[in-house]
């Protein structure tokens, strides 16, 4: 009933590459936003699989953090978005390059 | 009575500081009243000081004064404290009495003018700072008024400021005799380094003992010094300044450029004269700049028409003579000419201007003549100087003071017979010129009519310069002619005693009566060819070397290719500001990185990301593998 | 136990690919929270019940019902689908699959490097982590309460509708109207 400790970060590493592709190539910005979720959740996996490691309930009480931040982050990021739809009527990323030089 | 000789100076000063400040809402009349007071006052009470000076004091000991400290500053205490002895009072008797009459004179000459105010203002200045200049203790002070008097003279040869001539005149004045000052700023700076202080009188006690006659720092000292003394005093090669500034209204041509500023050189010299004598070389220099100045501006003024530049070469020959006695040791000759020199050629100055005047403006001595008739005043005491200038015999101050130079040119043991020959030619020259000018102006048919008799006020000084310029030789006759040495027991009581090689009364009879023949001489060449010949009235025409002796040996031309053209070259050159290039470099480069950066941030978020994943994987790389 | 493990990691990974790739926005939402609740089972495996808990009903429940909401407000549709393909072409992936696979590569590289350590699967007690959050963690606590202030009050003040601005003559007009 032994799982290494590897195997576990491993899989949050997976998921976080698989999160980091998607923020790089998509240019929905829901769909970034998506990726950004599943990065934090990679993490907090993360998180866990260090703390079970020892024994400790410090994995969880962290993972709890992420999850509190994450959902203020969501709230945020999609009031903006909404913004965004107004202003620019499309939810293409590219759209909002008004900042640049 | 002599704790007054500070309201001497303080006079001009006051004068020039009322109108200055009040000046524009007095009349005429009061502006008149205070500028030429002020300097009527001044010579009352120099009256004053010079006797209680001389009372009671058989061996003139010096006085001094002192007002109030300047600087303090790492040893340096230069003081407003003034130091009279025998030198300083000729000089100061002479400002202030020929300054009187000149003032005067310009009351009634400037009377028209709109800048009447303004001229006295700068007038009574000059005169204030001459005398500071005369009379301070320390060489700071004496610096001070050297450039004090230098911006007056800027400020009157630019005086008719609207003719941008005069103001490129006084422009040329300025910056010809800032040279020789910085020559002497920089001998100031060695004598401040070796003695510890300014003060004259200690600095001519312990030069003696410190420096060792002929040595390294003393020649160079003196070289410095004059050189200053030179760009003052317009001689070669610093004397181009003085013709030009004959455009300056003729009072200021007579008390600036004749009587008083040129002469603060041959002060100079004489003050430090101790420094002189421990360089026996740089006094030999100067006896040969003299000889040399005096040749070469006889020759050019002989050859002038406008008759302001014939008295400005005059001046600057005159001049020479009194630097070639300086040159051979005779201390007292050269203050003699001085105080000559200033009487007859300030009335010279003053008559010119009143004939330029009534002639309505009329510089060309060409289209002068028959004046004799109609200006009789004018006339004779013009005369009078011009005899006194070319040194007639017996009857003259100038002939005494010419006379004693030009003995001590061959009899100082400093002397030699070429320099005695100069000034002989120099005499020669000085009564030719002289007379040419007497004869084309005054004699022969009148081709100008005057418009006017001048006024009282412009007569009146001539009378009493023409009488000054026959009596004031009187009080030095030669060895030969009932030997009076009143003006040389009171200069020497401060400055030393020529030493002259000893020679008998005939050899000096004989000399002098050659010289006597020479100005006779000159007399007659120029009655010769120039009384009653009809000349066409206008510039005569000039072969190329009259044309040369005409410019003043072009020394002009010589300056403008040696520093005006390779300076203006430089300065094309560097138009468009290349040395900047280093700067401007700078510049463009952070704007080319400028660019480059701002490439970067293009507003796309997606880029953004992808930066921030590659700069993550390349720290992890150098952490890892490196 | 372990076999759930490792079923359960796969399918988060194959979920989470097809809501990444996914053109549908509505599809790849789905198949996100498909793979929260896989990895809500790997919680469970290593002992985090509470924590498993939590992301289902926090994560999966709160966040990304929130998520959804917010694409019916975008009323995408059938366009969307036809948007996302001129989007997306299968070149533009070629670039950032690499670079991800570059660093997950230097992870893997770090965590094969480590001396191997299991996992103890010990059953941790929410009150162990009820005991933490209000000793060691209590500051925590209190700077997410203010993060989560902050969200409330920003998400509110950025999707306030936009009043428009009569000129007040026009005012009292338009409140006739």
């Amino acid at each position: 009933m032994n799982i290494p400790m590897e195997h576990g970060i491993l899989l949050a590493a997976i998921l976080f590459s698989i999160g980091l592709t998607g923020l790089l190539v998509r240019r929905n910005v829901i769909f970034m936003l998506l990726s950004v979720e599943v990065m934090l959740n990679a993490a907090g996996l993360a998180f866990i699989v260090a703390g079970a490691a020892r024994g400790q309930a410090d994995g969880q009480v962290m993972f709890i953090f992420i999850l509190a931040m994450a959902a203020a982050e969501v709230s945020v990021g999609l009031a903006l978005i909404i913004k965004m739809f107004k202003i620019f009527n499309s939810v293409d990323i590219d759209k909002a390059d008004t900042m640049n030089g | 009575m002599k704790e007054l000789l500070w309201l001497v100076v303080a006079f001009p000063f006051a004068g020039s500081l009322i109108l200055m400040l009040i000046g524009k809402r007095l009349s005429r009349m009061a502006c008149a009243f205070v500028g030429v007071g002020s300097i009527l006052l001044a010579a009352v009470f120099t009256f004053i000081v010079g006797v209680g000076f001389l009372h009671n004091n058989p061996s003139s000991v010096p006085f001094n004064q002192s007002l109030w400290q300047w600087i303090n500053v790492y040893g340096l205490t230069p003081n407003i404290a003034f130091h009279l002895d025998t030198v300083s009072l000729t000089f100061v008797f002479v400002i202030t009495f020929v300054g009187a009459l000149i003032h005067f004179y310009s009351a009634q000459f400037m009377w028209k003018d709109e800048g009447f105010t303004r001229f006295f203002v700068f007038m009574n200045l000059f005169v204030g700072l001459m005398l500071l200049l005369v009379l301070t203790d320390n060489l700071l002070v004496l610096y001070f008024g050297w450039e004090g008097v230098t911006l007056c003279s800027f400020l009157l040869i630019g005086f008719w400021y609207k003719d941008s001539a005069n103001g490129y005149a006084a422009q040329k004045a300025f910056i010809v005799t800032r040279v020789g000052d910085t020559s002497m700023l920089i001998g100031l700076f060695i004598l401040f380094m070796t003695f510890h202080t300014l003060n004259i009188q200690d600095i001519l006690t312990a030069a003696p003992s410190t420096w060792l006659v002929s040595s390294g720092p003393a020649v160079l000292t003196a070289f410095l010094l004059l050189g200053g003394a030179i760009g003052k005093s317009a001689q070669l090669p610093l004397q181009t300044w003085l013709p030009d500034a004959m455009l300056a209204p003729s009072p200021v041509s007579a008390l600036l450029h004749a009587a008083t500023m040129v002469t603060a050189g041959v002060y100079l010299i004489a003050r430090t004269h101790v420094l002189f004598e421990l360089a026996p070389l740089v006094q030999s220099v100067m006896a040969m700049i003299g000889a040399a100045t005096l040749l070469v501006a006889g020759l050019s003024a002989l050859n002038q028409h406008d008759i302001k530049k014939v008295l400005a070469y005059s001046t600057i020959s005159q001049i020479g003579y009194m630097f070639l006695a300086l040159g051979v040791g005779a201390w007292s000759a050269a203050i003699f000419h001085f105080m000559t020199h200033a009487f007859f050629k300030a009335l010279l100055f003053l008559g010119a201007g009143a004939i330029i005047t009534v002639l309505g403006e009329e510089h060309n001595m060409f289209k002068m003549g028959g004046l004799r008739k109609k200006l009789p005043i004018v006339f004779w005491t013009y005369l009078i100087a011009s005899s006194s200038l070319a040194a007639l015999p017996f009857v003259t101050a100038g002939f005494y003071s010419k006379d004693k130079i030009i003995w001590m040119s061959y009899a100082s043991d400093k002397g030699s017979l070429w320099l005695w020959l100069a000034a002989l030619l120099g005499a020669l020259l000085t009564a030719l010129y002289t007379f040419r000018m007497v004869f084309l102006t005054f004699f022969g048919n009148s081709k100008t009519e005057p418009t006017h008799r001048p006024g009282a006020f412009i007569t009146m000084p001539l009378v009493v310069l023409a009488v000054l310029s026959f009596a004031a030789g009187f009080i030095e006759l030669p060895a030969t002619m009932g030997h009076f040495t009143l003006l040389s027991d009171f200069i020497e009581k401060t400055l030393p005693a020529a030493n002259t090689l000893h020679f008998s009364y005939a050899t000096e009879l004989l000399f002098q009566l050659i010289s006597i023949a020479t100005v006779i001489i000159g007399i007659f060449v120029a009655y010769k060819y120039y009384y009653n010949k009809p000349f066409p009235a206008a510039e005569p025409e000039r072969n190329k070397l009259q044309a040369f002796l005409y410019n003043g040996w072009d020394f002009d031309l010589l300056y403008d290719f040696l520093f005006v053209k390779p300076l203006v070259f430089l300065s094309r050159i560097d138009k468009n500001d290349f040395i900047d290039l280093f700067y401007k470099g700078i510049e463009s480069l952070m704007g080319a990185l400028h660019k480059v950066l701002s490439a970067t941030q293009n507003g796309k978020v997606r880029r953004y990301a992808m930066s921030i994943a590659i700069g993550t994987i390349i720290t992890l790389t150098i952490l890892l593998f490196l | 136990m372990n076999i759930a493990f490792y079923i359960a990691s796969v399918l988060a990974i194959i979920s989470t690919l097809l809501a990444i790739t996914g053109k549908n926005a509505v599809h790849a939402l789905l198949y996100f929270i498909t793979s929260l609740l896989s990895v809500s089972v790997v919680f469970f495996v290593l002992g985090a019940a509470f924590i498993a808990a939590l992301e289902v009903m926090i994560y999966a429940g709160a966040i990304m019902v929130l998520f959804v909401f917010v694409m019916m407000m975008m009323n995408m549709g059938a366009d969307g689908v036809k948007k996302e393909r001129a989007l997306t072409t299968p070149s533009m992936w070629i670039g950032p699959s690499i670079i991800s696979l570059l660093l997950f590569l230097e992870m893997f590289y770090i965590l094969t490097n480590q001396t191997s350590q299991s996992i103890t699967m010990l059953e941790v007690q929410p009150d162990a982590v009820g005991k933490l959050l209000f000793s060691k963690y209590i500051i925590v606590v209190e700077l997410a309460a203010f993060l989560l202030t902050a969200g409330i009050i920003g998400a509110y003040h950025l999707a306030q509708k936009e009043k428009t601005i009569h000129h007040r003559f026009l005012q009292n007009e338009n409140d006739n109207l």
